[in-house]
């Protein structure tokens, strides 16, 4: 197999290595970037404070990894009562979905692991297992605030998932294919009546998809307006409250992990991804090393609304999500797949 | 407190009840009858001491017909003196030392224990206080409950703090302090704990969960063992 | 999305006469039914809490003593069936400091820096109706500069106490940011009563006679720029907060007091007024410090859910900035405290004096025998009464209902436990 930058011929197995290294790398850098940018800066201007200033000197930039480093040192407390595998097990069940979400995100032309033809929906469906390991946190801590959490959390995420889902149809209807290279590839090509000057990145036309995409992948990652599993101020962390230490730290990755990935495929599928528009005429071998770059950076404008809405809204009560989501987004979305389908027959 | 013009010294009366208050005092004094034993105004609110067995007929009449639909409190108070501190340390003038004679306040009293409460209504202004006397060793009076809803805390106080038992009342219960105390904090004749050293129990101090009976009876609370609570933690005594 | 339905009229007369209180006499604690296990069964309290069955008995959850949403060490006993309240049973008294016993072996001045810390958000508002029973009780009157700037200091007390709230209510419902600006915009009110007390949060600056000091110079256009600031940040509060339909929908129709119910109960302050009872100590009570001179507005509200408490506050704040303003265009000249005597003996007397503190309707009933101390000091607080409504309006909201419900009632810990 060749690498098409230096022509040296590695083996199937040694490419897997890389990839599956890169990715594990990957995904908690990502999720620190996002973490110390969002969280810990934007957050504290948005509210009127500073933020950690000290640690590493500029604008705190050690404190997150220092954090981590907290982390991995504290006493791994399991309570009594607790169902010890299931209770060790279901940080890592998140931290797995987590991780399986990036096999098909593309950053490059061709920089990503596997192409699947059904990427979007691979990606969505291996999105949802965290739910599982929600539950599994919940029930197997032995306390009552996280069975509740995790209770809301179970009907939260599967509630959502359908929104998130029908919003991606537009797009597929849209772009002919699932894969996600190929969507990426579509709007870098196509072009507006005629005018290919930024191609054709689908906000344009699916800009309720997008919205209703960053709805349910807010309700997805339980933050707020949407975060009443891990409603601070009542149930105090939810469904991980019970969790100390590395474990801890691992719902940390899983969430923000999560939050880089849903933000990735949020910019693939609505905002052109790693591409800059063909009509730009920028060769393949410069986008490989500007494609990433270029995902990042839409990927940090994503986040950027999903944090900001996060830091300004209060949260829903349970009941008032669960009516949103099936009485307004649900409807909402087959709206939209209804005029996609219309409008894409028609020109 | 008010008046900040200048008015030539006129030594008005500070007790004496305006208008309203005049005419509220009329309205309970012919309502209540004989139950009211004695009346005095008190820096413009009128403190009626009302007979022991009309207490809530006294609050009835006060909620319907004088449109006092505010309850501000209820509480209680010993008008025996505190023992004097010992006369060891007669060189302690950390406390006020209070007068060792017996007075009784406004309206009088018959005896050591007196509930009072204050009433008020929110939209004529006016407002009213009654006391009843209690009797040392019956210490029980009329509850306010099914008048006031609101007096359910405060007689739980009442009987945390001074062992008066309230009829009708759902259920009292300690309030403010642990289901396992002894004593009655707030009559004269308990001693100021910071003032004295008591032994802790000592062992894991766990509070039972509120629907358990058995650990708050009233008026059991001395023949209760003290505190021993043994591993069993939440164990009704 | 659709907007929970306001409660009708017929619903809140309904409610309003307390039927079901009143009429049988006993609590609704009383009625439930005793929990099916055995209390002798487990080792210590948290195994009961564990080994619960979920099929279809009820939960029990406790909320506190330590909990975020609870102000401090309140412990709410909840029995829920799901996500629904079937009882509620708060316990107090984690903070009693046994103050009314107190108070017995102390004089007065020391008494002063006692209540202080009573509601330690407001710490001036406390100390003023016991300094106004021994005056009166003295026979005394403070000088007009001293009233103006005690009533100065109050309202300065109400803005800061009331801004945090606006703040904080938000952080209860789930915004995390108001709580911040909430903070931001107190440090301003907090520097001004450093500024002329000393001492942020427990001034204990009030004597009996006056006040212990003047104020420094360059107070009064310090005050009047803070105002603005208090004026903008209740703008702020009113679009950030107020105006957000997701807080609209959290707290509107949400542990509605009726009227009646609420004054039976002793509920005072602005919950009341959120109910519709026009009524406020510093208009209808006996006039006390420099509140008849000044003109200001009552602020009332019909619905008496949460959101119409938060509205009121967010209004009351406004209205204490006004009253800022007019006294300190009005402030006289002239000594601050009148002649006592080194030693003060309060003469033999009883008194009741209330004032509208920001919590709702503080008072205390003083009892002195002539001595250097009081004989008995009754303190009605107001966040005691106004937290005796809980088991009532518990019944039946949701769990997030339970948290906005305590937030929106705004209680101090001391204030109820004393």
């Amino acid at each position: 197999m060749t690498s098409g930058l230096l022509a040296i011929q590695v083996g199937w197995g040694t490419t897997l290595a890389i990839k599956t290294i890169v990715i594990l790398m990957l995904v908690p850098a990502g999720a620190l970037i996002l973490g110390y940018t969002f969280l810990l800066k934007v957050m504290s201007h948005m509210q009127s404070r500073l933020g950690p200033m000290d640690p590493g000197g500029f604008h705190g930039w050690f404190q997150l990894i220092g954090d981590g480093i907290k982390f991995i040192q504290k006493e791994d407390i399991t309570p009594d009562q607790a169902d010890r595998w299931v209770f060790a097990f279901a940080p890592a069940v998140v931290v797995i979905s987590t991780f399986l979400t990036f096999l098909v995100i593309p950053a490059g032309p061709d920089i990503i692991v596997k192409d699947l033809n059904v990427g979007v929906f691979y990606a969505l469906a291996v999105s949802s297992l965290s739910v599982i390991g929600v539950l599994m946190a919940g029930w197997a801590s032995a306390n009552k605030f996280s069975l509740l959490g995790a209770l809301r959390a179970a009907a939260q995420l599967i509630a959502y998932e359908l929104p998130l889902l029908l919003a991606v149809v537009g797009v597929v209807i849209q772009a002919g294919t699932m894969s996600l290279q190929g969507i990426v590839l579509a709007q870098s090509t196509q072009s507006i009546f005629g005018w290919n000057g930024i191609g054709f990145p689908f906000i344009l036309t699916q800009f309720v998809g997008f919205g209703l995409f960053l709805v349910a992948s807010q309700a997805e990652l339980t933050q707020t307006p949407f975060d009443m599993p891990v409603a601070e101020s009542e149930l105090v962390a939810g469904y991980m409250v019970e969790y100390t230490g590395f474990r801890f730290l691992f719902f940390f990755i899983g969430e923000f992990g999560t939050a880089f990935a849903f933000a990735a495929i949020s910019a693939t599928l609505f905002l052109g991804g790693w591409a800059l528009p063909a009509s730009w005429g920028i060769s393949v071998g410069v986008m490989r090393f500007l494609g990433p770059l270029v995902l990042f950076g839409k990927i940090m404008l994503v986040a950027f609304l999903m944090f900001w809405v996060r830091f300004t809204y209060p949260r829903l009560r349970e009941d008032q999500l669960q009516a949103i989501a099936w009485k307004f987004l649900i409807p909402i979305g087959l709206a939209n797949i209804l005029l996609t389908g219309i409008f894409k027959v028609a020109f | 407190m008010s008046e900040l013009k200048d008015t030539e010294a006129e030594p008005a009366d500070p007790h004496a009840l305006d208008e309203p208050h005049a005419r509220l005092l009329a309205r309970l004094g012919a309502e209540l009858g004989d139950a009211v034993l004695e009346q005095e105004p008190c820096f413009g609110i009128p403190v009626v001491r009302i007979r022991r067995d009309s207490w809530r007929r006294a609050a009835e009449v006060a909620k319907v017909t004088l449109d006092c639909d505010f309850l501000s409190f209820i509480s209680a108070i010993d008008w025996q003196p505190a023992p004097k501190e010992g006369d060891e340390d007669s060189s302690d003038t950390s406390s006020p030392v209070q007068p060792q004679d017996v007075t009784y306040g406004v309206a009088g009293s018959d005896g050591r224990f007196q509930v009072f409460a204050h009433v008020q209504s929110t939209f004529r202004n006016w407002g009213l206080t009654l006391k009843v006397d209690v009797d040392e060793h019956a210490m029980l009076a009329e509850s306010w409950v099914p008048v006031y809803p609101g007096a359910d805390w405060h007689e739980r106080e009442c009987w945390e703090m001074f062992g008066i038992s309230f009829d009708e009342h759902p259920a009292l219960r300690h309030l403010y302090l642990p289901s396992q105390f002894e004593g009655h904090p707030l009559r004269k004749d308990y001693v100021l704990l910071s003032r004295v050293v008591k032994p802790w129990p000592g062992l894991v101090d766990v509070e039972a969960m509120p629907d358990e009976p058995a650990a708050d009876e009233p008026a059991a609370d001395d023949a209760e063992g003290a505190g021993e609570s043994d591993d069993s933690g939440g164990d009704p005594e | 999305m659709n907007l929970p339905p306001r409660a009708s009229e017929a619903e809140r007369s309904r409610a309003s006469t307390g039927e079901r209180v009143a009429a049988s006499g006993v609590s609704p604690l009383a009625t439930s039914e005793p929990m099916e296990l055995d209390p002798r069964s487990f080792r210590h309290l948290a195994d009961m809490q564990v080994n619960v069955e979920l099929d279809t008995g009820d939960m029990i959850l406790n909320l506190g003593p330590q909990h975020p949403a609870t102000h401090g060490t309140l412990r709410i006993v909840v029995r829920l069936d799901g996500e629904r309240v079937i009882s509620a049973d708060p316990i107090i008294g984690y903070m009693h400091r046994g103050y009314e016993k107190l108070t017995e072996f102390r004089t007065y001045p020391q008494i002063t820096t006692l209540i202080n810390r009573i509601d330690w958000l407001s710490s001036f508002a406390n100390e003023v109706p016991f300094i106004a029973a021994a005056e009166r009780l003295m026979g005394i009157e403070a000088p007009p500069r001293a009233l103006y700037i005690r009533t100065i200091l109050t309202e300065l007390s109400r803005i800061a106490t009331f801004l945090l709230f606006l703040g904080e209510m938000g952080l209860q419902v789930g915004a995390l940011t108001p709580a911040f600006y909430g903070f931001r915009d107190r440090e301003h009110i907090l520097n001004l009563i450093e500024a002329a007390t000393g001492g942020r949060f427990h001034p204990n600056f009030n004597r009996i006679g006056g006040l212990k000091d003047d104020l420094p110079w360059g107070w009064v256009n310090d005050t009047r720029t803070a105002m603005k600031t208090a004026f903008d940040a209740c703008d702020t509060f009113e679009d950030l907060v107020a105006g957000n339909e997701i807080f609209e929908a959290r707290t509107r129709s949400i542990g509605i007091i009726p009227a009646e119910l609420g004054a039976a109960y002793g509920v005072s302050g602005s919950n009341l007024r959120a109910s519709g009872v026009d009524w406020d100590l510093r208009r209808d009570g006996k006039p006390y410090l420099a509140y008849p001179e000044v003109d200001f507005r009552v602020w009332t509200h019909p619905d008496g859910d949460s959101f119409a408490r938060y509205w009121v506050r967010l209004q009351e704040t406004r209205e204490a900035a006004r009253i800022v303003l007019q006294l300190l265009d009005q402030l006289p000249s002239g000594p601050i405290m009148t002649k006592v005597p080194l030693i003060i003996k309060v003469p033999q007397g009883e008194i009741w004096v209330e004032t509208e503190n920001p919590l709702g309707q503080m008072g205390y009933y003083v009892v002195s025998k002539g001595a250097t101390g009081p004989f008995r000091v009754k303190i009605r607080s107001a966040s005691f009464s106004n937290v005796s409504i809980l088991p009532w309006l518990l019944r039946g909201v949701y769990v997030p209902d339970v948290i906005t419900i305590l937030g929106s009632l705004y209680f101090i810990l001391g204030d109820i436990d004393r």
